[in-house]
């Protein structure tokens, strides 16, 4: 197939880009809809995320992070960050919180328009975020719904010891089951869990074989801008399910056809150029300038090839796969494992690991103001990969969902000054190879 | 000694960023060691029956200039941690032997791995304990956790731990509990006898030096005071909360007794409080520890509330306690623990139609002509509106 | 002569650098920056062009043995005149263009004494312009906009009141016209101008009339030489789009990290404190850069924050620095963000601190931040070169020095007079490298 060929078919969005649309937008039209079809809905959180376990009990599942995103993305969330302000919630805190406030104010209409329901539990899954704990007490204050406590130990030592392991194991089958049985009324069934446990890892293999893509040169993906929409189904209502892994296979499909014909990622204006520079991205994306902050990437060349954001809902790229044989004890594992619940000497780890293993040519982090989790101890990570790589770094500031936190003047100065550097670093280098040959 | 000693010497321990009365006690004797630790809470029981000097290390407040510890931290973050890396980094923790991190909130937790980063040759421990209040689930994770930390304290001060040592250290440390809550009742009794700028530095004495001293201290103090003649105020009576982690410049205290408002009770050091009760030293000792912290622990931001109905009730029910008239919220910029919880706590006051006011601060907040005024407008509010 | 340029659009000033084949400088302008960037960047490079012109005749009067000793002498009176020609042609332009807008409904029956009014001010001011360009005169600024406005001003007020017409009148006819005279590109009619400034020069020193004629001779060949632009690269940032194309633009931080090399090639740390953000830059030994910081959100460590106390203390900018140095105590200022620097001052006046102690304070509190930044972006190593407006007052200088000592020790710091330069001076630099010998 010539490249005008491959051109034409991928300017028409891709399969996989269409079903991952559908499947999310299906999920809102089936929470809008969870009442009048008498089903149960349960909210939760995307670190730590038990989809499998909540399916055992018919239960829709309700993503509140999601659902910022999906705003923030659709341009909706500024005005409701300001209406949670007024109502008395700090400037300082987590834009995902007010956002979902306000728009519980606002009638709690959903991203797609349609009403998002009144929750009949909340998972509080306390993995890798303080502010999981808040948000979910104040969206208890607010509905009144049952709440069910996990707390996933945090890696202080960069290790899940037994201690811990057992704890979540312990939480899940003594609390966090029994209450979810109780709730939905539907019996706890273990195999059934096992199905849903096999398919996620079928998906989480090909997932982890597309991230990996990204080690060849061109990359055909990227793995940050690109990946939000690979990560979608994994990291939300899907994982488990038939749907999702043949999602996944598909997507697999679509990236090994692109490496066979040397193609970079597409981007949402078509194929990419030349890939002009390698990066390794530390950080969650502002989703209020998405489109915007990608276009600065590629339209200078920039990909992608690892990100740490890709990793936020579950680590499967250094081989845990969620096990069937021993669910309860996998899904601990898995809760343990996310990435923001890993300690920063693992993450600058992971870092360094990522820059030599896709050949990246440095490290940029976007510190988000209203994420501690991530944000606190970046400037560190920042120095410490430069240090152990030899690569130069570049440090982004921006939001999660409050566009008043996205300058693109700013972001693009810092963008461009550090691809510049790396092509005088570049440039240099090829000068003294040339002078010595 | 009178009051004006006692304060005299708790104001010096507290402007010594060098640690000097830290680093005296540890060269008095050959093989002494000192454990740092960051808000909220830890058992410092532990530390003691090692037979180390537990020490609360609260950031650099308002005389340290932070210059290589703005290096870390991006500028949404709050002041604490960059002022402790700025200790550390000149030099003035040289003589702890570890740090603890409790698990207050993400800016901390992420700090204990900082801190092994950069100082990899000392002890750093994330000190996680349970949201889970069942005996045999976070009970049995933190009983856990507690033994870890016993294993590695061994392991520092060479020593074995015996169970015999820890009940003796619970015991020294039920006093320091009683003397502290003596404290509060007292200042809740009789607050125009115990200012609480001279209340806040007698505590804070408390961070630096050895338990038993700081019982002794504390029990001078209250006797000094009691016998004190000093005037009564029209003041209004105020319960100050957000203030558990980075603490306020001196001076804020002082301006919102200045304009008007007797603080009755308050978050400061919550370790020194945090048991609500005498742990019992029969037993088990790890065991009551945990199950203290389980089930006769105070409550803060930072720990989750299991029942709804209960979010915000141990304000109100310190508001009732001590006869306050309202709450004042302090917190400082950008903490997320105060920030967060602060609306649900100031529902659960509304209902029950206690006033208050909030405002943020940083440790080295400059002006308090601000602060002054609305904690003067807040008790002149309830002077001349409250039924 | 082949002339490489950079053109720096800066926030507040817009500069231009003109370097020849070997990188030795030719010229430099600078004008106040304006909303649209082409003209500002226009008008800057034509006054650096002036400049290299003037600098040609430096050089072909050297040569003259009438001139000896009085070259500089002469230049000076030449170049004072010649901006005295420029700001009276502008000036006629401005009262024509004023002249035009008396015009509406506000000037019914008032068209002829404003008109009469008109004259009379602008009768005055040329009258005593040349004054303002005499030898040691002290004027406000160096541009059209700020002197005439000034002028114009403090001049038509008495006028409108010997009138007894409305002030308001006359500063609506100006507010009307010196845009578009701001604006207004004249063409190369600069043989026209320093033709008339040369025979006021000449007309002033006729001790030199002996000698006229081989000066008018020298003069006329240096503007004859043809002056090839033969590249320009320009920087800066704002949120329109800079008047380049993009090979012609490089990142400023590039462009400022490679000027500071340029002025002091043992530089390794930049810090550049300008009106609207700073930088903290790292550079190699090339002058590359390695690793950078920028604060362009807040304007506490900015050259702003020194302006909001200057107007809350009702004094100069340039006053703030001489009175800090007078200060007989510190006083700690915490607060460092300028919404509170006020307040912060007034409480502090109001306690009975003095001024100069205060402005001390305030002048370390501004340097404590650009200390974070620097330390954020890698530290401060020798040589260390200190760039921008505020790098003019003395006592922000020796608040720097302090923080350097206490923090780093013995570090050499760099503070080259026309480091507002800088900018320019790499992207020139750069310019030359674009282009093969």
């Amino acid at each position: 197939m010539t490249s005008k060929q491959a051109t034409a078919r991928t300017v028409q969005k891709e399969e996989s880009m269409l079903r991952q649309k559908a499947m999310i937008a299906d999920n809102f039209t089936r929470l809008s809809r969870a009442k009048e079809e008498g089903r149960k809905v349960a909210s939760t959180f995307v670190p730590g995320n038990l989809n499998e376990l909540l399916m055992c009990f018919d239960f829709a599942r309700n993503f509140p992070e999601i659902n910022s995103l999906q705003l923030g993305m659709r341009k909706k969330t500024g005005r409701l960050i300001m209406e949670a302000e007024r109502a008395g919630h700090s400037e300082d805190v987590c834009t995902y919180v007010k956002s979902d406030l306000g728009m519980m104010a606002q009638g709690n209409i959903g991203p797609t328009g349609e009403p998002l329901p009144k929750p009949d539990v909340l998972l509080l899954s306390y993995t890798g975020c303080f502010t999981f704990m808040k948000w979910f007490e104040l969206v208890r204050e607010q509905y009144g719904s049952e709440t069910i406590m996990l707390h996933v130990p945090y890696q202080g030592d960069g290790v899940i010891t037994e201690n811990m392991r057992d704890y979540v194991v312990t939480q899940l089958k003594d609390e966090v089951i029994p209450a979810l049985e109780r709730i939905s009324g539907v019996k706890f069934d273990i195999d059934r869990l096992r199905e849903y446990m096999r398919e996620s890892a079928k998906a989480e293999e090909d997932l982890v074989w597309v991230l990996q893509s990204a080690k060849n040169k061109p990359s055909p993906i990227d793995a940050y801008f690109g990946a939000v929409y690979y990560v979608g189904p994994i990291f939300s209502a899907f994982r488990g399910t038939p749907e999702a892994t043949d999602y996944y296979r598909v997507l697999r499909g679509e990236i090994e056809e692109r490496l066979r014909l040397g193609l970079g990622p597409i981007t949402p204006e078509g194929e990419m150029g030349e890939e002009r520079y390698r990066l390794v991205v530390e950080g969650p994306p502002n989703w209020t300038s998405f489109r915007d902050f990608w276009k600065m990437f590629y339209s200078e060349g920039a990909v992608v090839v690892a990100s740490t954001y890709a990793k936020v809902g579950g680590v499967y790229d250094f081989g845990f796969r969620h096990d069937p044989d021993h669910p309860i004890e996998s899904l601990a594992e898995y809760c343990l494992g996310c990435y923001t619940n890993l300690n920063l000497p693992t993450r600058a780890d992971m870092l360094a690991r990522y820059i030599e293993d896709y050949e990246a040519d440095g490290l940029l982090i976007n510190s988000i103001k209203s994420c501690n989790s991530f944000g606190a101890g970046q400037l560190l990570l920042l120095r410490e990969v430069e240090g152990r790589t030899g690569k130069p770094g570049a440090f982004i500031e921006t939001d999660l969902v409050d566009p008043r936190y996205f300058s693109a003047a700013n972001v693009k100065n810092r963008l461009e000054s550090y691809f510049q550097m790396i092509d005088q670093k570049k440039g240099r280098a090829t000068a003294t190879e040339g002078a010595a040959a | 000694m009178s009051t004006a000693e006692i304060v005299a010497r708790c104001q010096a321990l507290f402007d010594d960023l060098d640690f000097t009365s830290v680093r005296a006690w540890k060269d008095a004797e050959p093989g002494r060691k000192v454990i740092g630790y960051l808000p909220v809470y830890v058992p410092r029981e532990i530390i003691h029956a090692a037979g180390m000097l537990p020490v609360g290390i609260l950031g650099g407040g308002d005389q340290l200039e932070v210059i290589h510890g703005d290096a870390y931290y991006q500028s949404y973050i709050c002041r604490i941690p960059r002022s402790t890396i700025e200790l550390g980094v000149t030099g003035r923790l040289a003589a702890l032997d570890g740090m603890l991190f409790p698990s207050i909130c993400d800016v901390i937790r992420n700090l204990s791995g900082i801190w092994k980063l950069m100082f990899g040759d000392k002890y750093a421990r994330y000190f996680d304990v349970p949201q889970n209040y069942e005996d045999e689930i976070g009970g049995k994770f933190y009983a856990h956790e507690l033994g870890e930390f016993r294993r590695d304290l061994e392991r520092l001060a060479g020593r074995a731990i015996t169970d015999d040592d820890l009940r003796r250290s619970i015991e020294v440390y039920n006093e320091n509990r009683r003397a502290v809550a003596d404290l509060y009742d007292f200042r809740a009794d009789e607050p125009w006898k115990a200012a609480s700028s001279e209340v806040y530095l007698v505590l804070r004495a408390g961070m630096v030096l050895p338990v038993e001293e700081h019982t002794r201290l504390i029990r001078d103090y209250i006797e000094a005071a009691r016998t004190e003649d000093r005037p009564l105020r029209d003041n209004c009576r105020v319960v100050v909360t957000g203030v558990f982690c980075e603490q306020p410049p001196l001076g804020l205290i002082k301006s919102i007794e200045m304009a008007g408002c007797y603080i009755v009770d308050d978050d400061f050091m919550l370790v020194t409080r945090w048991l609500l009760d005498d742990v019992p030293t029969e037993g088990d000792p790890l065991d009551n520890l945990a199950r203290a912290f389980l089930h006769h622990s105070n409550e803060t931001a930072a720990k989750y509330q299991p029942d709804a109905k209960r979010k915000g009730a141990y304000l109100v029910e310190s508001v009732r306690r001590n006869r306050a008239e309202g709450v004042i919220f302090a917190a400082p910029s950008f903490c997320d623990p105060a920030l967060l919880d602060r609306p649900m706590l100031q529902h659960a006051l509304a209902d029950h139609n206690i006033p208050y006011t909030a405002f943020k601060y940083a440790e080295n907040s400059g002006q308090m002509q601000p602060i002054r005024e609305q904690a003067g407008t807040f008790a002149d509010s309830i002077k001349l509106w409250s039924a | 002569m082949r002339c490489f340029i950079g053109i720096d659009l800066g926030s507040t000033t817009t500069k231009a650098m003109v370097l020849d084949e070997n990188c030795v400088v030719l010229g430099r302008g600078i004008t106040n920056s304006r909303s649209n960037y082409d003209i500002a960047s226009e008008v800057a490079k034509q006054e650096a062009i002036v400049n290299t012109r003037l600098n040609l005749m430096r050089r072909a009067l050297g040569r003259l043995d009438a001139l000896e000793g009085r070259v500089d002498a002469f230049l000076g009176r030449l170049e004072r005149d010649f901006r005295l020609e420029q700001f009276l042609e502008q000036l006629a332009d401005l009262e024509r263009t004023c002249r035009e807008r008396v015009s509406g409904d506000r000037f019914a029956g008032l068209e002829g004494a404003t008109t009469e009014a008109l004259a009379e001010v602008f009768r005055r001011l040329r009258d005593e312009a040349p004054a303002m360009f005499a030898p040691g005169a002290k004027r406000r600024s160096d541009f059209f906009r700020d002197i005439a406005g000034s002028r114009y001003l403090a001049v038509g007020e008495t006028v409108a009141k010997e009138a007894g017409l409305s002030f308001d009148l006359m500063l609506n006819v100006y507010d009307r016209a010196i845009i578009e005279v701001e604006n207004r590109i004249v063409g190369d009619t600069m043989q026209a101008t320093v033709t008339r400034a040369l025979d006021r020069a000449l007309a002033a020193m006729p001790d030199l009339a002996s000698a006229a004629d081989e000066v008018r001779a020298e003069i006329a060949g240096a503007l004859a030489v043809e002056l090839e632009e033969t590249y320009v690269i320009g920087t800066g940032y704002g949120r329109a789009r800079l008047p380049f194309s993009k090979e012609h633009i490089r990142s400023e931080i590039l462009c400022h990290g490679l000027g500071a090399h340029i002025m002091c090639p043992e530089t390794r740390t930049v810090l550049d404190i300008g009106g609207q953000d700073t930088k903290a830059i790292q550079v190699d030994a090339d002058g590359i850069v390695e690793s950078f910081q920028m604060n362009d959100r807040c304007a506490a460590g900015c050259g702003r924050y020194l302006g909001y106390i200057a107007d809350e203390m009702n004094v100069g900018l340039h006053e703030l620095g001489p009175m800090a140095m007078k200060a007989t105590r510190s006083v700690r200022i915490n607060s460092t963000c300028t919404v509170f620097a006020g307040a912060e001052l007034r409480d502090r006046l109001a306690l009975g601190e003095k001024r100069e102690d205060i402005l001390a304070g305030l002048h370390r509190a501004i340097i404590l931040r650009a200390m974070s930044l620097l330390s954020r972006s890698g530290g401060i190593r020798d040589q260390f070169t200190f760039t921008g407006g505020v790098a003019n007052n003395e006592a922000a200088v020796r608040a720097l020095e302090d923080l350097v000592r206490e923090n780093y020790g013995d570090v050499t710091l760099n503070i080259n007079p026309d480091s507002i330069f800088t900018g320019a001076l790499g992207a020139a630099t750069f310019a030359r490298r674009a282009v093969a010998s």
